[in-house]
């Protein structure tokens, strides 16, 4: 295990001022509109210090504590997709003029965000998001630059959500264990309120001296330790995930599909929330006059008709065709196009599911179905 | 554009409605004297007395056809028009007065007025398309100004309009809105309706009232099975709920027809939950989702 500093949870604002310094815009964590959601933040007291969160299917509501936790909440509706991959986004402006048309790529400087509170699975979703976005032969250079000028504060999952977090069976935490700068362990006892911190980089390492420190002392680490022990083992939502690929394809005609059809709702709110949905749609705007044309890039969904419309109809058009779509992709073909699972249990399309359909139930229902049939056989 | 010989001619047209539709129109203000500059406006009293005689090359319909006039002034219009839209709830799903599609006209008109034989109406209040071909339908009480935009852009440019017939919830996520129903337990119609306001009632904390109509795969018994069964929804007001602005509009005026009545909805909910919700197995014994006591 790799040096281990301490900082006192009274100099987290010190952390902040250190990476605003640096030039960093930080975003994480912040209580609005009943939920505790990623945006802007100016300082440390925009952190949800105090706040947790109840989750199940279809059902989040903000909780007052009685201490001051900062990081007592499961990860909410946003992922970091919001600001590595946006939801819309302008490519190009063309624009006709006497001479000819020409072309504008808006010119702006991108801030470099610091993601402050980034979750073991939402480093994990970072992690497929370049597998998708810049491992294959085409690398997308706006998530590209997005992603190379940021910098990550993980933090160890203390506090998570026991009805819909699923981490520990897909593999992808509590424990960060890879991909940021800096890695926090909230340490929250009795007298003593401290973040334990691991550096995972230069520039992490550079952030933290300027910050007041020291080194952990061994019941520090023991108790970061225990943190992430207590909370693993107390997971208790799980999928399966050995041979799930091949359950999957083997029951594409499954009458489950039709039996989740009927809650769908093909509202498209899963896959939004859901941290490695990548896919987006290109648009062009005119204006009236046809002087100036925008090419704009929007996040998109498999439970849209217009996402298959093709020649002259869309390809899948029952709702049991698109959940399934969703559905065999994250779970099944997501490993044979980019050798990954496509999810990372972090529960956010349970909770975020108006009607609260379940990956983990549908999957093992698919699946149980499909053991009972080899039984038989 | 280069090439046009002539400017096409625009007209807008009124039937039975509240206006907000041609509104919408001239509350684009930045972009008017676009309009005016790329269209001839040959037809548009509410903004101009001056009347330009037909054909016209883009008709905006806005109202429902309520009388035996209208009707014959639709079908005068379709003869006149190259391309007729239909703007609106009312335009394309009768509007709030189609209400009277579920009445009795006749106690209407002996309800509201002195002398009801006076009073020569039709029995239902329906959209354009129920008397002539329509060749494209905006939704939305009013449209979204961006909405009637894009249609006059891509009349000019000759592309298919921009109309997407998703949810209203996956317009709420890419704006990054907390969902009002997960986060507050309010009944919210976003998962069935059309997305094109730009989630504006979501935005303001409130449920979505369909003012868009529904969207291209409305799943009404799912929605309403949860809002009675989990967001603490009386059955009986299921039925208000989907008849409003769009209240004829095909999915919604079923799903206000399954709820009819306080006993109707109690019975088709509950028939819905038990067939998809609570029978489903729990194959590795988790937790069932909660009763989402927040009403
Ligand atoms: S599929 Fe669901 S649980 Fe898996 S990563 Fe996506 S949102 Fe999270
Ligand atoms: S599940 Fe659907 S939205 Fe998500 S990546 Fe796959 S096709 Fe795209
Ligand atoms: S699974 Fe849930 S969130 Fe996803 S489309 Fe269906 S109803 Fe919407
Ligand atoms: S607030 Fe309404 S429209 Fe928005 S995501 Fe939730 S259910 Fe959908």
């Amino acid at each position: 295990m790799s040096e281990l500093s301490v900082l006192d949870s009274r100099d987290l604002p010190e952390l902040f001022a250190a990476l605003q310094r640096h030039g960093f815009r930080v975003v994480g964590p912040t209580v609005r509109d009943g939920a505790i959601v990623y945006d802007e933040l100016v300082s440390a007291a925009d952190l949800p210090v105090g706040w947790s969160d109840e989750q199940e299917a279809a059902h989040y509501r903000l909780k007052r504590r009685d201490d001051d936790a900062v990081f007592a909440y499961a990860v909410g509706p946003h992922s970091w997709k919001r600001f590595l991959h946006p939801s819309s986004l302008t490519l190009w402006r063309a624009r006709r003029t006497a001479a000819g048309v020409t072309i504008e790529t808006p010119a702006e400087e991108l801030p470099r965000l610091a993601l402050f509170g980034v979750r073991s699975c939402d480093l994990h979703a970072i992690a497929v998001l370049d597998r998708v976005l810049l491992g294959g032969p085409f690398v997308d250079p706006y998530y590209a630059e997005r992603r190379s000028r940021a910098f990550i504060v993980a933090v160890n999952c203390g506090h998570f959500s026991p009805s819909t977090c699923f981490c520990v069976s897909m593999g992808t935490g509590p424990k960060a264990t890879f991909g940021f700068d800096l890695a926090l362990t909230e340490v929250f006892e009795p007298g003593r309120h401290v973040f334990v911190v691991e550096v995972g980089t230069d520039e992490g390492a550079e952030v933290l001296r300027q910050v007041p420190h020291r080194a952990a002392e061994p019941w520090e680490r023991a108790a970061a330790d225990r943190v992430v022990e207590t909370t693993a083992a107390r997971m208790g939502r799980r999928l399966e995930t050995a041979g799930l690929k091949e359950a999957l394809y083997a029951n594409l005609e499954h009458p489950r599909w039709d039996d989740v059809a009927q809650r769908c709702l093909t509202c498209g709110n899963c896959t939004m929330v859901c941290p490695t949905c990548f896919c987006f749609t290109v648009e062009d705007r005119t204006d009236l006059t046809g002087t100036v044309t925008e090419r704009v890039r929007r996040l998109d969904v498999c439970f849209t008709t217009e996402f298959t419309y093709t020649a002259g109809k869309p390809l899948r058009q029952s709702a049991r065709s698109r959940y399934r779509q969703w559905l065999t992709h994250k779970l099944g073909s997501w490993l044979d196009q980019f050798g990954v699972s496509g999810c990372v249990g972090c529960g956010r399309c349970i909770t975020w599911c108006p009607v609260g359909i379940d990956i983990t139930e549908e999957a093992a229902a698919i699946r149980s179905a499909s053991e009972l049939g080899e039984r038989t056989r | 554009m280069a090439g046009r010989r002539r400017k096409p001619k625009l007209a807008v047209w009124k039937f039975a409605s509240c206006d907000g539709c041609q509104l919408t129109l001239l509350d684009c203000e930045d972009e008017l004297l676009a309009i005016a500059g790329e269209f001839e406006i040959a037809y548009f009293l509410e903004a101009s007395r001056a009347v330009v005689a037909g054909p016209y090359d883009l008709s905006l319909v806005e109202g429902s056809i309520t009388t035996p006039e209208e009707v014959e002034r639709i079908r005068e219009i379709r003869r006149q028009s190259r391309v007729l839209v239909a703007m609106g709830a009312c335009a394309t799903a009768g509007g709030i007065q189609a209400l009277r599609n579920f009445a009795d006209i006749g106690e209407f008109k002996r309800a509201v007025y002195a002398t009801p034989e006076y009073v020569r109406t039709l029995e239902h209040s329906l959209p354009a398309s129920a008397y002539v071909p329509v060749d494209f339908e905006l939704p939305g009480c009013p449209p979204s100004r961006v909405q009637v935009l894009d249609l006059l852009d891509a009349f000019l440019h000759g592309r298919r309009p921009r109309i997407p017939g998703h949810s209203l919830c996956i317009d709420c996520k890419r704006q990054g809105i907390v969902c009002v129903m997960v986060a507050e337990g309010i009944p919210c119609l976003g998962p069935v309706t059309r997305t094109g306001c730009g989630a504006l009632c979501p935005r303001y904390r409130r449920g979505c009232y369909g003012c868009f109509g529904p969207m291209e795969t409305p799943n009404t018994e799912s929605l309403s099975a949860w809002f009675t069964h989990r967001s603490g929804l009386a059955p009986e007001r299921l039925m208000p709920l989907y008849r409003s602005f769009n209240a004829a509009a095909s999915a919604f005026q079923e799903a206000s027809a399954r709820y009819a009545t306080p006993d109707q909805a109690r019975q088709a909910t509950e028939t819905f939950w038990a067939r998809a919700f609570a029978k489903r197995e729990n194959p590795d014994g988790g937790e069932q989702a909660p009763a989402d006591d927040q009403g």
